[in-house]
């Protein structure tokens, strides 16, 4: 094992409600064009009154991209989508000669297709299509895409819900320094489902309108879907590519709330012990960070602790900060994934992503979001947030490697 | 660097948790399914905490504070937990009631404790720890990826005296989808004699099992953790045979080290020929346990297992009702775990004598 070794990022995979690609995400970030808007594909009573973010495709159309059959969970469609970008973007030469894994995260499994099969099994529990329920548990979506990529060196699934791909990633990063794997696919997939969108609303922490992330007037999350993933790579793999690596996973931390199953706790507790700790391990000063890609899911609770733990580490200099929810919604499970991508992007082409809707700064907050996009920023050192329920916790940092 | 296993606490269909001998009275079950036996909760959960927790809650806050009581240990420096299935019985409630309810007033709580890391989670909150916290999710290797995490962790020396544990709960509704998909024996059974009946499908079982994990020497720890390996979909009994002898090479070990290897059969004719055809090659010199009679089968039975050989490793002896075949003298110094999972996820451990 050499724990100083580092781990480099060679390619990148995503989809969310703002595009099927990286590409088109880096177009509608310029255009500033959000995905939210009335809910068209998931068969919901909730139409036309909550706002969700969907990736606009549906089943049918996501297995004609994927080779998968359309009465697969939308869960896997999507992570198949990311994952195979990544890796063909990745164009490791020789991988089969490496050996390779696929870390995925997700919050709900197959729950889309166990929603058919139980709507029969709970008025006759001899019935329900087994074929909807077979693939129920969040591993299945993983050994789903796995297979497809031919990976079957190692594959595991973490589900510490929207703090989930976060940790995929920096496992995925263990896992090499471990000197357990050379090459890991890592990030995580989540599908809008009636579940989850049922279950926010309980929480009554969904905005009926698009969020409006740290705005002193932000009145919830919109639930979003999608699936992103890194390939991560050793030193050894690295000098292999016969490009550059985008940059390097610097720094993580996973550090635990304790405060409340769901809520955080007022002075961002957990928060500020994971932006710590990454920035103790990337071995960086908080003046070094050159953007943070925000958790800012757009509820009162989350913006507010998570300001407060900002503040705590980085006053008086705020580096430039954006929540990307306000344009792909809170894609749960899959967001530490997806925002991870946006971090890698923002160091290869010096971006700083505007935080859409954004009008009144926080009172509690001497600082507020970057509203408009910038290029040509010298970005060298992004942190990601990504903080969930039961306390969970994940700050990573990426630095380049130009210097 | 040296791993070992502090302490560990299991609840399972047998009288594991609390003063019992060490599996010398087995519980008989007639059936295909296997419930935990629940201890009494208020000893370890306040009496309004404990009314909202499902039984998953229940049986891994439980087995996590007596593990860390045993073990001497207040604040663990990590919690990794590992479940296939996660919280089932809240998902399954909140689910119906969106079904019968049409999407219409429903109560939060069950989707609040729905979520896979809900018992890592509330472990940290009782604890008001604010270290790693981590949850596995993958069907047959969910045990064995937090294993893995937490033997890392220590490696990495990021953290010490790490709670790491496996557990999944059966609910009426998964039994009866476990069963339509086949998994269990279609007349009922009794589990003393599940290897005797050679037809197919296995019963069903569920536990919790956790462990506290250091690097510390100490009197108190039970053996150490050696080594772990998961394989997946491995292909042939030569690839098998393969994979299992480079596991002991690397951890500087022959076949004929092993003292006893605990396998994984279910008694589903389907599945255990692998087993039966490694004892009569690789295994048919080597002593041999079971454990699945006891605790019945679910993706993280494996830590059950674990438990079984950190304790006849500190109690220097092999349990009648675990022996397969047995001749061994002396105390068990090194044991093989060797578990598959449907055939697709293996694993194998390695608990040795300290």
């Amino acid at each position: 094992m050499d724990m100083s070794s580092s781990v480099y990022i060679a390619g990148l995979g995503v989809i969310s409600a703002i595009g099927n690609n990286v590409a088109e995400h880096l177009s509608a970030f310029e255009r500033e064009k959000a995905g939210m808007g009335d809910i068209s594909i998931l068969d919901t009573i909730h139409r036309r009154k909550l706002p969700v973010a969907e990736v606009k495709l549906d089943n049918k159309q996501l297995a004609a991209i994927t080779g998968l059959p359309d009465d697969m969970s939308r869960t896997a469609l999507l992570s198949l989508v990311a994952a195979r970008e990544a890796l063909t973007d990745a164009a490791i030469p020789n991988r089969e000669s490496f050996r390779t894994g696929f870390v995925s995260a997700n919050t709900v499994g197959g729950m889309d297709r166990s929603e058919h099969f139980f709507v029969d099994f709970i008025e006759d529990d001899s019935k329900g299509k087994l074929r909807n329920v077979y693939d129920h548990e969040c591993g299945s979506m993983t050994q789903i895409v796995a297979d497809q990529l031919g990976i079957t060196d190692f594959l595991t699934t973490i589900s510490t819900a929207c703090s989930s791909s976060a940790n995929a990633i920096f496992y995925g990063a263990r896992l090499i320094k471990n000197d357990v794997l050379d090459v890991v696919i890592a990030g995580g997939t989540d599908a809008l489902t009636k579940f989850t969108l049922n279950g926010f609303n309980t929480l009554m922490i969904l905005d009926k309108a698009f969020c409006k992330p740290f705005d002193e007037h932000r009145e919830g999350l919109n639930l979003g879907e999608g699936a992103g993933y890194l390939v991560l790579i050793s030193d050894r793999v690295a000098k292999t590519l016969n490009k550059r690596p985008y940059c390097k996973l610097s720094g993580y931390n996973n550090s635990n709330d304790a405060y409340h199953q769901t809520a955080s706790s007022p002075d961002g507790t957990g928060s500020y012990l994971a932006m710590k700790g990454a920035l103790e391990k990337s071995d960086l000063k908080p003046a070094d960070i050159d953007y943070i890609n925000l958790h800012g899911t757009g509820t009162p609770n989350n913006d507010s602790a998570e300001g407060t733990a900002i503040k705590r580490i980085f006053d008086p200099e705020y580096p430039p900060m954006s929540s990307t929810k306000s344009f792909t919604g809170h894609t749960l499970g899959a967001s530490g994934g997806i925002e991870a991508v946006f971090s890698v992007l923002a160091i290869k082409h010096g971006l700083i992503y505007p935080n859409l809707r954004f009008e009144t700064q926080m009172n509690e907050l001497p600082f507020g979001p970057e509203k408009r996009f910038l290029k040509d920023q010298k970005i060298n050192h992004v942190m990601s947030n990504s903080f969930g329920f039961g306390g969970n916790c994940t700050s990573l940092i990426f630095s380049g490697t130009s210097k | 660097m040296k791993i070992y296993i502090r302490s560990s606490t299991c609840i399972s269909p047998q009288n594991t948790f609390g003063n019992h001998n060490f599996l010398t009275e087995v519980v008989e079950y007639n059936g295909t399914r296997l419930n935990a036996i629940e201890p009494d909760y208020k000893e370890f959960v306040d009496a309004k905490l404990l009314r909202r927790m499902s039984h998953i809650i229940k049986m891994g806050v439980a087995a996590s504070m007596d593990c860390l009581k045993k073990g001497n240990v207040e604040m663990p420096g990590a919690i990794i937990t590992g479940t296939a299935y996660g919280c089932l019985e809240d998902t399954i409630t909140f689910l119906s009631r969106i079904i019968e309810q049409d999407e219409e007033m429903l109560p939060p709580t069950a989707f609040i404790q729905s979520t896979h890391n809900t018992v890592a989670a509330q472990i940290a909150l009782m604890l008001k720890c604010h270290g790693y916290n981590n949850t596995f999710v993958h069907k047959g290797i969910s045990f064995e990826s937090a294993l893995l995490d937490a033997m890392m962790l220590l490696k990495e020396n990021e953290a010490d005296n790490i709670l790491v544990g496996g557990a999944d709960e059966m609910t009426d509704a998964s039994f009866t989808i476990l069963s339509r998909l086949g998994l269990y024996k279609r007349w009922p059974v009794s589990n003393l004699n599940l290897y005797a009946t050679k037809t197919r499908g296995t019963m069903g079982g569920e536990g919790s099992a956790f462990f506290l994990l250091s690097d510390k020497t100490s009197e108190k720890n039970l053996a150490e953790l050696t080594g772990i390996r998961t394989l997946y979909k491995p292909g042939t009994l030569k690839d098998i045979e393969k994979k299992v002898i480079l596991f002991l090479a690397e951890n500087a070990l022959k076949m004929d080290d092993i003292d006893i290897v605990i396998t994984g059969k279910s008694g589903d004719t389907a599945h255990d020929d692998i087993y039966e055809q490694l004892n009569h090659s690789l295994f048919n010199k080597t002593n041999l346990a079971n454990y699945k009679h006891l605790c019945g089968e679910y993706p993280t039975s494996s830590a059950f297992a674990l438990w079984l050989a950190a304790n006849m490793i500190k109690n220097g002896m092999v349990p009648d009702a675990v022996v397969e075949r047995c001749v061994l003298k002396t105390t068990p110094k090194r044991i093989l775990i060797y578990n598959h999972y449907q055939k697709i996820y293996h694993s194998l451990m390695l608990v040795s004598a300290i």
